[in-house]
């Protein structure tokens, strides 16, 4: 080992230009991916290129059928999403991930984005979402209400608190002063829902959109408290956008008409 | 490690500066080489260096004494010794299974064990739940006949871990075996000992650096395992939360804490490869 270093002490010089090397090779890689959506994006007026949209695990089903709505409307057109938990989408947004949109599961991780200056102008509410319980195929722990979620041997997951459906459920929880104690804490709203699919969990409280989203895989059971905690989704272009132009068109087509049909036929609530 | 750099090194200790041989070997380094080898230093190097420049150092102490953090820790450390202690029960024998006995689709079988190394852990993950969950092919009877199941529970981190560290204990393990002579061990059957006690009394000791080459391998693997525990065990602090867990769920809210926490698990690889470093190196 010593005899290896002390062999690359002399040539020292060339470490700087190794290091220089690599951060020019990180540079054409991230400006490589850029690339591909630039040259369309120049043209004004109708929207061509790629989009990046960041988007709640939860908008996952509808998102996907309206972005291949929009390619359809724009040809010339590709929208690429990443889904997965609002929190962890924000911190990769500051953390300066190339995305045009982004879409979060509440006010809050949205607020991790505008605080940090990385969202163009003000967030856009677009949907609202109710808690529900999913539970396994016909019910069988008879769960009718969240109390019935703290019965003893009854295996309930719940989303981190760090991520929208974790905060609302622990919200609704609060609200009538229940305390329960879940086997996992998922990372998000998709995790704790595919724990009941797979028959591990016997009961999640996850979003209305995910049980419709899940058909009959799992039972969902309304609660009357989940009025308590109800979820915002607000809908921001991003400062960064690479795409400005046709995010803005995707933006448009989320809070459309058109595109508040398909969302709440996913179970989504008007704002 | 290249080979022809292996052999010097072994000799190093007969080398002295300035020797005529050493000179050549300096100024021998072709560009080439050189330029995309200290490229690859870099690349290893400078992020666990950023870690080290980032690390916030003033709210350190506060960081690494909360409760928390002890829990995840203690739990990390319990989890990976159990799993390469169930690894070193299953894995020593599978290996000498594969590196002494010819059965037929002994490749086939090699190539099975060596799965898991090459596998994405969340699959590793899914495939526990199937198998071992509480509705898995083997699970369910787990479930009905002795009311055990390991999903969401502390056991559950440790088959996890144990399922994605031991192909690197079984690999090492063997690898050490077909490198080591079975001729002592048929000496120690002419002399009258039954294999059972040829490998107790004589392979295993002979082997024992490539066993614990593979059990600090299984070890750290085990230690920073994060997709098939979060996927089979879930996510609670104090029960199945490891390291790794806590330091993806810290980095959402609170990136410094995830930085203190990395560098807590940095701090105790180094100090486990350091500690085990020589043995490691005479198993090479």
């Amino acid at each position: 080992m010593t005899r290896t270093v002390r062999r690359t002490r002399r040539p020292l010089p060339w470490a700087a230009g190794g290091a220089a090397a690599l951060l020019a090779l990180s540079a054409c890689s991230s400006s490589g991916s850029d690339s591909s959506a630039k040259p369309d994006s120049s043209g004004s007026g109708e929207p061509s290129g790629e989009v990046t949209v960041f988007a709640a695990a939860s908008l996952k089903e509808s998102f996907t059928t309206l972005g291949e709505q929009f390619e359809k409307e724009h040809p010339g057109t590709k929208v690429t999403f990443s889904f997965g938990g609002s929190d962890s989408l924000a911190a990769s947004i500051t953390g300066g991930a190339p995305a045009d949109v982004f879409a979060a599961a509440s006010p809050k991780t949205m607020k991790i984005v505008t605080d940090a200056q990385d969202a163009s102008g003000a967030p856009a509410t677009f949907v609202r979402n109710e808690l529900e319980i999913a539970t396994l195929p016909g019910n069988p722990g008879k769960i009718s209400s969240l109390k019935d979620l703290t019965k003893a041997g009854l295996k309930v997951v719940l989303c981190d608190e760090e991520v929208p459906c974790g905060a609302a459920a622990q919200k609704a929880l609060d609200a009538s002063r229940l305390k329960l104690t879940p086997v996992s804490y998922e990372q998000d709203v998709k995790a704790a829902l595919t724990k009941v699919e797979l028959k591990e969990a016997d009961a999640a409280v996850v979003y209305r959109t995910d049980v419709h989203a899940a058909g009959d895989k799992v039972a969902g059971v309304e609660f009357p408290e989940s009025a308590d905690a109800v979820n915002d989704y607000p809908i921001a272009l991003l400062k960064d956008a690479k795409n400005a132009e046709a995010a803005k068109a995707f933006i448009a087509l989320v809070r459309s008409a058109e595109g508040q049909k398909v969302l709440s036929g996913a179970g989504f609530l008007k704002p | 490690m290249t080979l022809p750099t292996d052999k010097p090194r072994t000799a190093a200790g007969t080398l002295r500066p300035g020797s005529p041989r050493r000179r050549r070997v300096r100024t021998g380094v072709p560009l080439p080489l050189l330029i995309p080898a200290l490229l690859g230093l870099a690349f290893l190097i400078v992020p666990l260096a950023a870690l080290l420049v980032r690390t916030p150092w003033q709210s350190l102490p506060a960081q690494l004494t909360s409760p928390e953090v002890w829990q995840a820790l203690k739990l990390s450390l319990i989890c990976a010794t159990l799993a390469t202690g169930v690894s070193l029960v299953i894995g020593v024998p599978l290996a000498w299974l594969l590196a002494r006995v010819d059965f037929p689709g002994r490749g086939l079988v090699r190539a099975l064990v060596t799965l898991p190394l090459v596998l994405p852990p969340v699959v590793g993950g899914v495939a526990l739940l199937m198998a071992l969950g509480r509705n898995g092919i083997v699970g369910q009877w787990l479930d009905s006949w002795f009311g055990i199941t390991l999903p969401f529970t502390t056991a559950g981190v440790v088959i996890a871990e144990a399922f994605v560290a031991m192909p690197f204990l079984v690999i090492s393990v063997e690898g050490t075996l077909r490198a080591a002579d079975p001729r002592y061990e048929e000496a120690a059957a002419t002399l009258g000992a039954s294999r059972f006690t040829a490998f107790r009394r004589v392979t295993l000791p002979l082997i024992a650096p490539g066993i614990a080459a593979g059990a600090v391998l299984a070890w750290a693997r085990a230690l920073g395992e994060f997709g098939a525990t979060i996927t089979f065990a879930g996510n609670f602090p104090g029960r199945t939360q490891t390291m790794p867990l806590a330091v993806y769920l810290a980095l959402q809210s609170d990136p410094e804490a995830a930085t203190a926490l990395s560098l807590v698990l940095l701090a105790v690889s180094i100090v486990v490869l350091a500690g085990l470093r020589d043995r490691w190196m005479s198993a090479g």
